[in-house]
């Protein structure tokens, strides 16, 4: 069907998308490579020459990387686990006959609309204040000390916050999976005998594979780079300051190009090793 | 028998799903709630449900006080403008790896998602430079390009895997009765395409919308949007509830409304079509 003529008109047609996304990635990827093998202290001296991989060690064996490693892994994991976890369990509740089914689902997906800054303010002020938030007045009605979140407990606190954000993404996805579940094979399976929790097991968990694989590959991309949850709450402090976080600093607050640079080459080929598998994922498909 | 036991379990479902989705949306209700309350009541202890003097005085106050309506407008131009720009580039690339798929058409839609991976915050200075450099820094232009960027890869993806989905024969027949390219662009395939693009627009004015690490690193006073109006309320004015609920009343209402319209489209838009 496609002539020598509409092939080059079709790469002209593409060219705007595929020259601009080149740019967008090659320009600041190379000026990034670039400044991480430099001393770059924009307000102490600017460009002080090249220093090799002085600031790939130095960031390393910085006191604040491994925490904010760790910060990093328990933030993603937390959240991966709750979400996946309870977005199995709430798209398998969706999916049973009920009674006023689609306003139930409108009100599971609302989170994922409001913007970041807004979840974690109404989290941080509202909820989790020591003084006047409501989980302060709930602990007191029973008679407990209520607790300070952001600063006793802000890891967990972060990964409620975040995970209320994305559980109706991953639901919202585990359902459509759900529904594309052939019903005869659970029926048959219901007449041959086996329980409620055997069906789940052998029949749903194992055709919700694929899309729990696609959940957690596309949830952890986005939570490496959560920033304005931590941005309006914690700034970084009481060991929630993550690798996206710890950059964010070393290059805007202390502005040190060269060490943020480092950290950030860091971060892309994290996000890379993550990317291959969600690639691979999508990909397949593409060949159906 | 049969028939009870289903009716009760339909029962039981509808309650347990009805209160988890209350549960989960009620910081959102609660915020609602707590915009049409007075500062003395929205910290009252025990706390006020519904029993209070209804008020609409935060938001006069907020609307007054703050400028929100620049704020406002700086995000319908960055969300609106970025999303409007990233289709006009879009659509022709994706019509033509849609309808004119070659060897490399793969290749280059799968290179297209991994630019989306790229951590924003990895690039965050050569980006903050390029800003200064060329006075974008604080100025919707400058924002409305890199949302665009960043959104790109999305929207092709979305418009892609819809323009897919128009069967290719609907075009043979077009040109067998004689009509060019002109003709089979503006008559037969738009038509067949607007809900699609129409979806694609929708999500992606909400990602934009939202987006909240490049509009807070590369905005002050001037091209701020919502998002960064409300990270303004962090402390000290956090602390008044009844108004930052009625700031994030404002902020969130617009596309909860939209959002709610788009829960299709969500999902193979945001898996590019990996879960349909």
């Amino acid at each position: 069907m496609a002539t020598q003529h509409s092939r080059s008109a079709a790469r002209l047609m593409m060219a705007p998308a595929v020259i601009l996304l080149l740019g967008w990635m090659l320009v600041p990827l190379i000026m990034t490579l670039m400044f991480s093998f430099k001393k770059y202290l924009p307000l102490r001296g600017g460009d002080l020459g090249w220093v090799g991989f002085d600031n790939y060690i130095r960031f390393v064996t910085s006191s604040a990387f491994w925490p904010s490693v760790l910060a990093t892994l328990a933030i993603v994991g937390g959240v991966l686990f709750i979400t996946v976890v309870f977005g199995v369990l709430l798209a398998v509740l969706l999916n049973q006959p009920m009674w006023g089914q689609g306003i139930v689902r409108i009100l599971v997906i609302a989170p994922f609309f409001v913007m970041p800054t807004v979840s974690a303010l109404v989290w941080k002020n509202m909820f989790m204040d020591p003084v006047n938030g409501l989980f302060a007045h709930l602990w007191k009605f029973f008679g407990a000390t209520p607790i300070e979140w952001l600063s006793q407990a802000s890891l967990q606190s972060i990964i409620m916050i975040v995970s209320w954000q994305w559980l109706p993404f991953a639901t919202l996805i585990l359902l459509t999976a759900i529904q594309s579940l052939d019903r005869e094979q659970l029926e048959a399976a219901e007449m041959d005998g086996a329980p409620p929790l055997k069906r789940f097991g052998y029949i749903t968990l194992p055709h919700l594979g694929r899309a729990i694989t696609v959940v957690v590959l596309i949830q952890t991309i986005f939570l490496l780079g959560i920033f304005a949850e931590i941005f309006v709450t914690t700034q970084g402090s009481f060991g929630t300051r993550t690798l996206t976080y710890l950059i964010y600093q070393r290059v805007l607050e202390s502005q040190n190009v060269g060490l943020g640079s480092a950290g950030g080459v860091y971060a892309i080929i994290l996000a890379n090793i993550v990317a291959i598998f969600l690639m691979r994922a999508v990909g397949k498909n593409l060949d159906a | 028998m049969a028939r009870a036991v289903t009716q009760n379990r339909k029962i039981i479902n509808t309650v347990a799903a009805w209160t988890v989705g209350l549960l989960i949306f009620f910081p959102i209700l609660w915020t609602i709630l707590t915009s049409f309350k007075t500062e003395a009541t929205a910290i009252a202890d025990p706390p006020v449900f519904l029993a209070f003097d209804w008020t609409l005085e935060n938001y006069s106050v907020v609307l007054e006080r703050s400028n929100y309506m620049r704020f406002l407008w700086n995000s319908v131009i960055i969300a609106g403008g970025s999303t409007i720009l990233g289709i006009i580039i879009a659509v022709p690339a994706a019509w033509s790896m849609a309808f004119v798929p070659g060897k490399r058409t793969k290749d280059i839609l799968l290179w297209m998602l991994s630019t989306k991976m790229l951590p924003a915050v990895g690039v965050l200075y050569p980006i903050y430079l390029i800003f200064i450099k060329m006075g974008l820094l604080d100025s919707r232009t400058g924002l409305v390009i890199v949302l665009m960027l960043m959104n790109l890869p999305i929207i092709v993806w979305m418009l892609y895997t819809y323009f897919r989905e128009i069967p290719g024969e609907i075009l043979e027949a077009a040109r067998m009765d004689g009509a060019g390219l002109k003709e089979e662009i503006l008559y037969v395939l738009t038509p067949m395409a607007i809900p699609g693009i129409a979806s694609t627009l929708l999500l992606n004015f909400i990602l934009a919308w939202n987006e909240a690490f490049w509009t807070l690193n590369l905005t002050a006073a001037k091209a701020a949007p919502l998002t960064a109006f409300i990270a303004s309320y962090s402390s000290p004015e956090g602390l008044f509830y009844a108004k930052l609920s009625a700031a994030s009343t404002m902020a969130i209402a617009p596309i909860l409304i939209l959002g709610w319209f788009s829960q299709k489209q969500l999902v193979s838009g945001l898996t590019f079509g990996a879960v349909k």
